[in-house]
C-alpha cells in the first residue's frame, strides 16, 4: 500500500506536470481501498476494472491534449445512493439488492464532463437514514482516527475515504448534517451547498424538500473546485437553482478583515455540548478575529425546536419516497407470497432495517388523517419560523459560526439502542437543512484524539463567503493537515 | 325509473377524467403512445426509479388552463400538486401526484342540454351545470389479467403510467341517468372543441366516476352516497346510474339505509358490486409534493390562451343563425361537433351559400357517413370538394340526384368531383335538342297521358318527366324537362 | 400518558406495508412513543397565521418543453424486474378495484 493521496489541488499539479498518471493515481487509490478496507468498510463496491479502463482513457486524452475539466483522472467516490448508469446502487439497504441503474445521476454526468474517475460507492447509514453508518445493511464504517469509532453519518463511508487518504474527493448527501457532522467526525471539510445548488436527479431520496448533495475534501480550496463541477441548474430537477455558479476558487483571497461572524447565543450554552468542543470552536472564533475578522452575537431563537421540526418533516417526506420500494420492477422480493398485500408487506418488511422502518412509521403516522395539522403541518410552519431566523441572523452578520456536533466521534454502538439520543446528535446541522442555507464543516482541533469540527453557515447561494472564511482558517492554522496515524 | 324519481330525487355528480393530448408524459419526457409493447413507452420517472424526479409539461399546463376557460372556471395563478399514498401495482411510485387543496380551475359551469321528456313541445331546454372544480393529475399504469399473459398473476404495464390527466368535478346538480349523459356529452364536444383532449372513450381517454344518493322530494338534506368507477362509455354511465337509483330506492323502501361505498360496475351482467366501504377506505396521507413546486401561472399567460381560445359551441351556434341565417335546429346539429362545424364553415364559404350545403351536410354527408360508421374526422370529402359539387348542382350542370348519387363515393374516397362526374358521363344534359326529341318520343309513346294533361289533368305530367328522366339517363335537369313537355304538349 | 398505542402503530404499519414481528411492535410503539413525546415541544411554538413552508428557497415553477425523449431501452426498462412475462412486470393476481 502505497502513501496517502494528496490533496485535490495537489494531485492535479501532478497530473498537470506528468509527475503522475491518472492510472497510476487510480491504482494507487485502489490498492488503498483494498487494504484499508478490511478495516474501515468504507466502500460498498469497487469499480476496479472500469476506473482503471476510465483511467487510461483520461492519460489518453490528456496525452492528446484534451482536458476535459477540473477532474481530469482524479480518482473521485460516491455516496452509494446516487446512481450510474450500469452500476449498483444499494442505499446500504436490503431492498435494493442486485439493482442495477439504467440512467446516470447528474452530478455523474457532471462529474465526468470534468474528466473524473468514479472509483466505487461508499457505505452509509440505509437510505441515509442515521449519524454513524451503523444502520448499513452491510456493517458500519469505522473512523480512520479510531476505528473503534463512528465515521459519523449518514455519509461516513466518503468521510473515511477521504480522511484515509484513499480519494482526494467524495461526494456525500446531506439531509440533517450528513455530510457535515461525518466530515467534523473525520477531521475534513464538507460542505453541504444551498439547497437547490446542485441536481439531485440521480440522488436516491430520503427527504425530498431537504436532501443536497456536497463534497468531502480534504481542504476548503478543494471544495471549491468541486463545487465548480457540481453546481449548476439542472432542467432535470424542479427544485433546481437557475442561478449561475460563481467561480468559487477566486472567493478564496484569504482576506476575512471587517467580515462579521455571528455567533449564535443559543448554540454556545454549555448545557448538552462537550466543553472541549466549545472551547475548540472558541478559539478558532478568535483565530478568525486575529485575522481581522469581527464577531458579534446573534439569536437564532427557533433552534431548540429544529431538532423535533426535522424529524417531523424529514420521516413524513421519506415514508412517501420509500413507498416504491414494493418488490415489483426491481431490487428484492419477498418469496412466496400469495397476494398482493403479503407481497408488499414482506418485502418491505425483509428488506428495511429498523431504523427505515421507525422513520417510514413516524412518517406515515404524522400525515395520516387526523395528525397532519397537528404533526406536519406545524412543523412546516415552525420551519418558517427556523429559517426567518436566518434571515434575520445573517443581515446582521455575513457567516454563522457553531460546532459541527456537541461531541467528537462516539464509540460504535454506543447511541445505537435509543435512536431519540441518537437524532439530538444532529442538533447543530438540521437547521441549515430546515433552512436551506449553506453549511460547511471544517477541521478546528482534537479532543481524545478525534477531529473537532467548526461548521460555518451562510446566506443563500453565498457558498462563496463560508469558503473564504474556511480557506482562511486553514491559513492560520494546520488542524486540516494532519492524518489519522493507522493510516500513514 | 321515473317512479321511482317521483317519490325520490337522484343527486348525481360526476368526476370525469380525460387524457390530455400531449405528445409526452406529464413530469417525464416519456412519450404518450397507445398500443405499444408493455414497457416500451417509459422512462426512469414512469419506472419510479430510485432517485427520478418530476418536471412538469408546459402544454399540459397550457391544455388545463383552456379547459378551465372554456368551462367557465376560475383559473388560480397558483394551484400545488400533492402526493396522494396508495400502494398498488400500476402505481409505481407508491403515490399519484395530482392537486388537492389548491387545484388550478375551480367554479365554473357548462350548459347543458335536457333530456327531451323534459324538453316537451317547447323545444330543447337547457339547464347549467356547476364545474365545482378541475385539477390535474397523472394516470396509472395498466395491470392486465389475461390469463394467458399473466398465468395466475396479473401483468404491469407502465406505458400509461405518468399520462396528463384532468379531473374535472361536477356540482352533484344532475338529477337523472339521461341529464348526466347529457352532461358528459356537452361536457366531451368542449373538451374536444378546445383541442385538448381526444377524449375517446375506447381508449380510456374520458372516463367517468357517479357519484349517486337519493332523498325523499321536499327533503333538502342528502342521503348517502355511493360512487360507482370506471364507467368508460355514455351508455355505461346511463346503465350504471340507473341501476344505483334503483337499488338505493328499493333499500330505502324497505326501511334500509345506504351504506357509503364504493362501487365497480360490470357491463357483462349489467350489475355493481361493492369495491370497499368506508370503514375500509384508505387513507392517502396528501401533502405537498416536495419535489415539486407550486405551480405559478402568470396572469398574462392565462389571457393569452383567453385570446388564443377556439370559439365554444354556443357561441359558434348563436354565430351560424345570425351569420348563415339557419335555423336553431341546424345550427344546434351542426355545431354538435368541432369538426362537422369546421367542415360545414369551409365549405360554405367555399359555396357563397350556407343554407343549401347546411341541408347536404345534414341530410346526404351524415347519412353517407352513418352508413359507412365513418366520423366526419375520417371522411376523404374535402369541404371544398362538396361546395364545387354543389357548384356543379347550383349552376344546372350536374343534376341533385346524380349528385347524391355520388356523394357515398366521395365520402368514402374522396377525389375532385368535377372529374368524377366526367369520367362517369354524369354531365346533365343541357342540350334542349336531346330532351326535345326525348319528350317527343314521350309524348308519341304515351298519347293517352297526352290527351289527360290536355285536358286538365296536370298532375299526370310527373310520369311523362319521369319518362324522359329515363331516356335521358337522370342527367337532364328537371325542370328545363317540365318546361319543354308543357310546351309541346299546349303547342 | 402515552402518546401511541400499539394499535395504532399497527395501523400505520399496515398502512405503510410493514410487517411488524409482535416484540418489534412493541420495541417501535416505546420508541414512537419517545419521538413523539419530545416533538410535541412544538406545541409551544405559537404558529398563528405563519404560513408552512416546503421549501426553504425560493422557487419558480419550471415548465418542461412537450417534446417526447427517447424511452428507456425496453430490456433496460424491466431488466431489474423479480419477475417479468415478456416487458410486462409479473405481480400476484390483482383484484381489480383492490387497493391493496
Amino acid at each position: 500500500m502505497g502513501p496517502p493521496l494528496g490533496t485535490l489541488a495537489g494531485l492535479r499539479a501532478d497530473l498537470d506536470a506528468k509527475r503522475v498518471s491518472s492510472r497510476e493515481l487510480v491504482d494507487a487509490c485502489l490498492a488503498r481501498a483494498e487494504a484499508l478496507d478490511r478495516k474501515l468498510h468504507a466502500f460498498l463496491g469497487l469499480r476496479a476494472e472500469r476506473a482503471r479502463a476510465e483511467a487510461a482513457e483520461s492519460d489518453a486524452r490528456r496525452a492528446r491534449g484534451e482536458v476535459r475539466g477540473a477532474l481530469e483522472g482524479i480518482p473521485v467516490a460516491l455516496k452509494d445512493n446516487m446512481v450510474q448508469r450500469g452500476e449498483p446502487t444499494t442505499c446500504a439497504s436490503r431492498i435494493l439488492e442486485g439493482f442495477v441503474s439504467p440512467y446516470d445521476a447528474t452530478i455523474v454526468r457532471r462529474l465526468q464532463a470534468a474528466g473524473a474517475v468514479i472509483v466505487g460507492r461508499t457505505n452509509l447509514d440505509e437510505f441515509a437514514m442515521g449519524s454513524s453508518t451503523e444502520n448499513s445493511a452491510y456493517g458500519p464504517s469505522r473512523n480512520p482516527w479510531d476505528v473503534s469509532r463512528t465515521p459519523g453519518g449518514s455519509s461516513g463511508g466518503s468521510a473515511a475515504a477521504v480522511a484515509a487518504g484513499i480519494v482526494p474527493l467524495a461526494l456525500g448527501s446531506d439531509t440533517g448534517g450528513s455530510i457535515r457532522q461525518p466530515a467534523a467526525c473525520t477531521g475534513i471539510v464538507g460542505m453541504k451547498p444551498t439547497y437547490g445548488r446542485v441536481s439531485r436527479y440521480g440522488l436516491v431520496a430520503f427527504a425530498s424538500s431537504l436532501d443536497q448533495i456536497g463534497p468531502f475534501t480534504r481542504s476548503a480550496a478543494d471544495c471549491a473546485t468541486a463545487l465548480e463541477v457540481l453546481c449548476g441548474h439542472d432542467p432535470f430537477d424542479s427544485t433546481s437553482l437557475p442561478e449561475p455558479v460563481p467561480r468559487f476558487s477566486e472567493a478564496l483571497t484569504g482576506d476575512v478583515s471587517g467580515l462579521v461572524i455571528g455567533l449564535p447565543k443559543e448554540y454556545f450554552v454549555e448545557e448538552g455540548v462537550d466543553p472541549a468542543v466549545l472551547a475548540a470552536v472558541r478559539a478558532a472564533v478568535a483565530e478568525l478575529e486575529k485575522a481581522g475578522a469581527k464577531t458579534r452575537e446573534v439569536s437564532l431563537p427557533h433552534t431548540k425546536y429544529g431538532i423535533a421540526c426535522y424529524y417531523l418533516i424529514a420521516p413524513a417526506e421519506a415514508s412517501s419516497n420509500l413507498a416504491r420500494y414494493d418488490g415489483v420492477r426491481y431490487g428484492l422480493r419477498a418469496k412466496d407470497a400469495e397476494n398482493l398485500t403479503e407481497l408488499y408487506c414482506r418485502t418491505r418488511s425483509q428488506g428495511f432495517g429498523a431504523e427505515v422502518k421507525r422513520r417510514i412509521l413516524l412518517g406515515t403516522y404524522v400525515l395520516s388523517a387526523g395528525y397532519y395539522d397537528a404533526y406536519y403541518r406545524k412543523a412546516q410552519q415552525v420551519r418558517t419560523l427556523v429559517r426567518r431566523d436566518f434571515e434575520g441572523a445573517l443581515a446582521g452578520c455575513d457567516v454563522i459560526a457553531t460546532p459541527t456536533m456537541p461531541e467528537v466521534a462516539f464509540r460504535i454502538g454506543e447511541k445505537s439502542g435509543d435512536p431519540l439520543r441518537m437524532y439530538l446528535n444532529d442538533v447543530y446541522t438540521v437547521s441549515a437543512n430546515l433552512a436551506g442555507v449553506p453549511g460547511i464543516s471544517i477541521p478546528c482541533g482534537f479532543h481524545e484524539g478525534m477531529p473537532i469540527g467548526l461548521q460555518l453557515l451562510g446566506r443563500i447561494l453565498d457558498e462563496a463567503t463560508l469558503l473564504r472564511v474556511a480557506d482562511a482558517y486553514e491559513r492560520c492554522t494546520d488542524w486540516h493537515s494532519r492524518r489519522p496515524p493507522e493510516t500513514a | 325509473m321515473s317512479r321511482v324519481l317521483e317519490k325520490y330525487e337522484a343527486v348525481i355528480g360526476l368526476e370525469v377524467h380525460v387524457h390530455l393530448k400531449t405528445a409526452s408524459k406529464l413530469f417525464s419526457n416519456a412519450p404518450v403512445v397507445y398500443g405499444a409493447e408493455p414497457n416500451h413507452a417509459v422512462t426512469p420517472v414512469c419506472l419510479a426509479l430510485p432517485g427520478s424526479l418530476p418536471v412538469l409539461n408546459a402544454k399540459a399546463v397550457e391544455f388545463a388552463i383552456r379547459a378551465g376557460l372554456a368551462t367557465h372556471c376560475k383559473v388560480h395563478p397558483q394551484s400545488v400538486f400533492a402526493r396522494k399514498n396508495y400502494f398498488y401495482p400500476d402505481l409505481p411510485k407508491g403515490y399519484q401526484i395530482s392537486q388537492y387543496e389548491e387545484p388550478i380551475c375551480t367554479e365554473g359551469w357548462i350548459e347543458i342540454e335536457l333530456p327531451a321528456e323534459k324538453g316537451g313541445a317547447e323545444g330543447p331546454q337547457t339547464k347549467r351545470v356547476g364545474i365545482t372544480r378541475i385539477h390535474m393529475e397523472e394516470d396509472a399504469g395498466k395491470s392486465i389479467h389475461d390469463e394467458v399473459v399473466a398465468g395466475t398473476g396479473s401483468a404491469v404495464d407502465l406505458n400509461r403510467a405518468g399520462v396528463p390527466l384532468l379531473e374535472i368535478v361536477s356540482e352533484p346538480v344532475l338529477r337523472s341517468a339521461a341529464e348526466a349523459s347529457a352532461y358528459l356529452r356537452a361536457l366531451r364536444s368542449i373538451l374536444r372543441y378546445v383541442d385538448v383532449s381526444e377524449a375517446d372513450m375506447e381508449k380510456g381517454q374520458f372516463r367517468c366516476d357517479a357519484n349517486v344518493s337519493l332523498r325523499r322530494r321536499g327533503e333538502s338534506k342528502l342521503g348517502t352516497r355511493t360512487e360507482t368507477k370506471n364507467l368508460n362509455s355514455f351508455r355505461f354511465v346511463e346503465a350504471a346510474i340507473g341501476i344505483e337509483i334503483e337499488r338505493q330506492a328499493k333499500l330505502l323502501d324497505a326501511g334500509g339505509r345506504v351504506i357509503q361505498a364504493t362501487l365497480l360496475y360490470d357491463p357483462a351482467t349489467n350489475k355493481t358490486r361493492v369495491m370497499r366501504t368506508k370503514e375500509n377506505a384508505d387513507d392517502y396521507r396528501y401533502f405537498p409534493d416536495p419535489d415539486l413546486v407550486p405551480l405559478v401561472i402568470d396572469p398574462a399567460e392565462i389571457e393569452r390562451v383567453r385570446r388564443e381560445l377556439p370559439e365554444l359551441p354556443d357561441r359558434k351556434r348563436a354565430r351560424f343563425q345570425a351569420e348563415h341565417g339557419l335555423s336553431e335546429y341546424d345550427a344546434r346539429l351542426l355545431t354538435g361537433s368541432r369538426a362537422l362545424a369546421d367542415f360545414f364553415e369551409r365549405a360554405a364559404k367555399a359555396l357563397g351559400n350556407a343554407k343549401t350545403v347546411a341541408n347536404w351536410v345534414l341530410r346526404d354527408v351524415l347519412q353517407a357517413l352513418k352508413e359507412r360508421e365513418l366520423e366526419i374526422e375520417q371522411t376523404k370529402l374535402e369541404p371544398e370538394a362538396l361546395a364545387a359539387l354543389l357548384a356543379l348542382v347550383e349552376s344546372g350542370r350536374v343534376t341533385a340526384k346524380s349528385a347524391r348519387d355520388l356523394l357515398p363515393e366521395l365520402v368514402e374516397r374522396g377525389g375532385d368531383p368535377a372529374a368524377l362526374v366526367r369520367a362517369r358521363g354524369l354531365e346533365a344534359v343541357s342540350d334542349t335538342g336531346v330532351i326535345e326529341a326525348a319528350a317527343d318520343e314521350a309524348i308519341a309513346a304515351s298519347p293517352e297521358m297526352a290527351a289527360r294533361y290536355r285536358a286538365g289533368e296536370e298532375k299526370i305530367l310527373n310520369a311523362l318527366i319521369g319518362q324522359v328522366m329515363k331516356k335521358t339517363a337522370g342527367k337532364a335537369s328537371p325542370a328545363a324537362v317540365k318546361e319543354i313537355l308543357a310546351r309541346k304538349l299546349r303547342g | 400518558m402515552s402518546r401511541i398505542t400499539r394499535q395504532e402503530v399497527e395501523r400505520v404499519a399496515a398502512l405503510a406495508r410493514l410487517e411488524l414481528a409482535p416484540d418489534e411492535a412493541e420495541r417501535m410503539t416505546s420508541q414512537l412513543d419517545a419521538i413523539l413525546d419530545y416533538v410535541a415541544l412544538l406545541s409551544e411554538v405559537d404558529t398563528t397565521g405563519i404560513a408552512p413552508t416546503s421549501h426553504a428557497v425560493p422557487l419558480r415553477t419550471p415548465l418542461r418543453d412537450d417534446r417526447p425523449g427517447p424511452p428507456l431501452d425496453p430490456d433496460d426498462a424491466v431488466r431489474n424486474a423479480p419477475e417479468r412475462e415478456g416487458s410486462a412486470f409479473l405481480v400476484p393476481k390483482v383484484i381489480e378495484g383492490e387497493e391493496s
